[in-house]
């Protein structure tokens, strides 16, 4: 090499060349640079909402404390998420499992490939697809819930004649949840050690029962980590919430009516193109309320998934 | 149900069994037989009450579903009849899922074909009042905006990787990736928000520029970039980097001449994977960007149009009349659709072309 030491008794540690150093120490500084960005967006957006934490309630949109204004956006995403992620998990199960399980091999690869191409469509698609297709869809649906179910207070009515509800916009979320939560446990699922599977199968047990001994247990903290980056994906979606969703109301657990609380993420797109002055520090004050909801169930769902990576002995 | 259950001993389908045991089997088409007939009277039931094709979905997969269970575990006992249940249920579960998927990229080719047209792909909004006009502008915007944030994320993202697989050790190197994992998670528009407050520090309030757009989805891209490389870089063999060490290479060298072009293949493609993923952002670049109705080519200076931004703007405020602004919206999502998987396609292709040349 070019760089050379000059000492002839050359030492028995590793020669530190300087390409070597520029070399490790850029690689190290991306990676602290990645920290540093992390560590950057919360300060930024602490720094951000700072204002609108000590300022006055009088001075705040609508007059309202910042805990009256972000409480029923709070709410709103919570219920959204929570409705995509308990319509999405069993059917990403159900997807999963018959992709590695059920399905024909040659077909299980196309069908992977193409929930793989669903995860990347963009989210304002799916937003013009609700708001034109599913929201329509609904009404009649929800005409007879609000006539029949009303005694649930899920279904109280009166229901919305345009199909913008809540539980339109937990379904859009559900359906571009369900191949990320698909994918992951399509990966457990699939993982799922061969030799156990056989063992079962050999014993005489029917597929279900092999799935519900060899698989399933295999691969249960996996589906869990995967809903929870689901749900994560779920709390922080915004434009096919801001498209589909009227959202004008207070907390209510009418999922049909037409008049619902908003989601924050969602808010912050509407309001923030038209807004200036303290009310882009209280919506990014509402941003910091989402990041920290997001950054848990971020870290709970890794917590959860890599303690299997450490006990499966699978890498 | 109308299909007959034959319940003689099916040697022949249960040869794998051994001679001796003469278990009672359905017949191979039997299940999907019944099911069809459960559907055929779910739609007979949903047509009584008034016909609709939600209805007969419904009443069809549990009458399918019932049918199934009940023949299988009249003829086979309730072990076989449960595995049957899921295997009908699982299946249904499957095809219900693809209904929405199946419908919305239906409902997004029915819309927005109509105006996918040269005049779309050649003129831009402004002065534009009505029909006409088209997302040139938007479309530039967008290969912009993504094209910096691609030369912000690839460097980073790469080196974290190689500072991950080569160099890391210890607490630095467990709370990167920790970190990383966790960054996968921010909400888009929690980036889009960062990527304000930082720039506002040093503009002032209400700034809209094109790089601020860049920076909010770099934020997005470098972990996925990041992930994507570390798991490519850890299938580079290790017998490759020892023999360049025994040949007295240094590490560095090594790492730029023997382990980068090995994974080359998988690099090109996470890269790609990862610049489909960030092409379709709207809520950073609604906060971020803005919208304008002329060309601006210069992401340093003002505002400028990006394809989804355009996309959800022509939706929500299409002018008057309404009708041309919501077909330039579908068009939009058609083109932001066909460049996603576009991008999927050529991630597809370069992990097969540049692939390592492997045995001879």
């Amino acid at each position: 090499m070019t760089i050379t030491t000059s000492a002839p008794p050359a030492p028995p540690q590793p020669k530190r060349r300087v390409g070597d150093r520029l070399f490790a120490g850029s690689a190290t500084g991306a990676g602290v640079f990645i920290l540093l960005v992390l560590a950057g967006v919360a300060v930024f957006l602490i720094a951000k909402s700072l204002p609108a934490i000590t300022a006055d309630t009088a001075d705040l949109p609508d007059e309202k404390s910042l805990a009256a204004y972000v409480g029923p956006l709070v709410f709103g995403t919570l219920m959204a998420a929570v409705i995509a992620l308990v319509v999405a998990t069993p059917l990403a199960v159900a997807i999963a499992l018959y992709i590695t399980h059920y399905a024909p091999r040659r077909l299980a690869a196309a069908m992977g490939y193409v929930m793989d191409l669903l995860a990347a469509i963009p989210s304002v698609v799916y937003g013009f697809w609700g708001i034109a297709t599913l929201a329509p869809a609904l009404v009649p649906f929800y005409g007879w819930a609000a006539e029949h179910l009303s005694f649930i207070p899920l279904f109280a009515g009166p229901a919305s004649v345009t199909g913008r509800t809540m539980l339109t916009v937990g379904l859009v979320l559900g359906v571009m949840i369900l191949p990320i939560i698909s994918a992951i446990s399509r990966e457990v699922f699939s993982q799922a050690p061969a030799l156990h599977r056989e063992a079962a199968l050999a014993l005489g047990a029917t597929r279900w029962e092999m799935i519900r001994m060899a698989v399933l247990p295999y691969g249960k903290s996996g589906v869990i980590g995967g809903a929870m980056l689901g749900l994560g994906r779920a709390l922080g979606e915004t434009l096919a919430v801001a498209i589909i969703l009227s959202g004008s109301g207070g907390i209510t657990f009418n999922l049909i009516g037409s008049s619902n609380p908003s989601t924050i993420a969602a808010n912050i797109a509407l309001q923030f193109p038209e807004s200036s002055g303290l009310a882009i520090n209280t919506l990014i004050a509402s941003g910091l309320a989402l990041f920290v909801i997001t950054l848990a169930v971020n870290m709970l769902a890794r917590w959860v998934v890599n303690r299997r990576a450490d006990f499966s002995g699978a890498n | 149900m109308s299909t007959e259950t034959p319940l003689a001993p099916a040697p022949a389908a249960a040869s794998s069994a051994g001679p001796v045991r003469t278990q009672r089997r359905l017949p191979k088409a039997a299940p999907a037989g019944l099911f069809a007939a459960g559907v055929l009277v779910g739609a007979l039931l949903s047509t009584l009450t008034g016909f609709s094709i939600a209805l007969t979905v419904i009443y069809g997969a549990v009458l399918g579903t019932l049918a199934v269970y009940l023949v299988s575990r009249s003829v086979e006992g309730r072990r076989k009849a449960t595995d049957r249940l899921v295997t009908t249920v699982v299946t249904t579960a499957f095809l219900i899922a693809m209904v929405p998927l199946v419908s919305l990229v239906w409902t997004v080719l029915e819309n927005g074909l109509p105006r996918l047209d040269s005049t779309f792909f050649n003129s831009s909004m402004l002065g534009v009042v009505g029909e006409g006009g088209g997302a040139y502008h938007a479309i530039l915007g967008t290969v912009i905006i993504t094209g910096l944030t691609t030369v912000i994320s690839v460097p980073v993202g790469l080196l974290t990787a190689i500072y991950l697989v080569e160099y890391g050790t210890g607490r630095l190197k467990k709370a990167i990736t920790f970190f990383v994992d966790v960054m996968t998670g921010i909400p888009s528009i929690v980036a889009g928000l960062f990527a304000y407050a930082l720039f506002a520090l040093f503009f002032g309030g209400g700034v809209r520029l094109g790089i601020m757009g860049a920076v909010a989805l770099a934020v997005l891209m470098i972990p996925v970039v990041v992930r994507s490389a570390e798991e490519v870089l850890k299938l580079v063999p290790n017998e490759l980097r020892e023999a360049a060490y025994a040949l007295g290479v240094p590490k560095w060298r090594t790492v730029l001449k023997i382990v980068i072009p090995t994974s080359i293949a998988g690099l090109g493609t996470g890269i790609t994977l990862a610049v489909a993923r960030v092409i379709g952002e709207t809520a950073p670049l609604l906060v971020t960007v803005g919208i304008l109705t002329g060309t601006n080519l210069n992401p340093f200076d003002g505002r400028m149009a990006t394809l989804p931004v355009f996309a959800f703007y022509q939706l929500t405020q299409p002018g008057v009349p309404p009708e041309f602004g919501i077909q330039r919206a579908w068009t939009a999502a058609l083109v932001l659709i066909i460049l996603v998987m576009a991008l999927n396609v050529v991630a597809r292709l370069i992990s097969r072309f540049f692939a390592p040349k492997t045995g001879r």
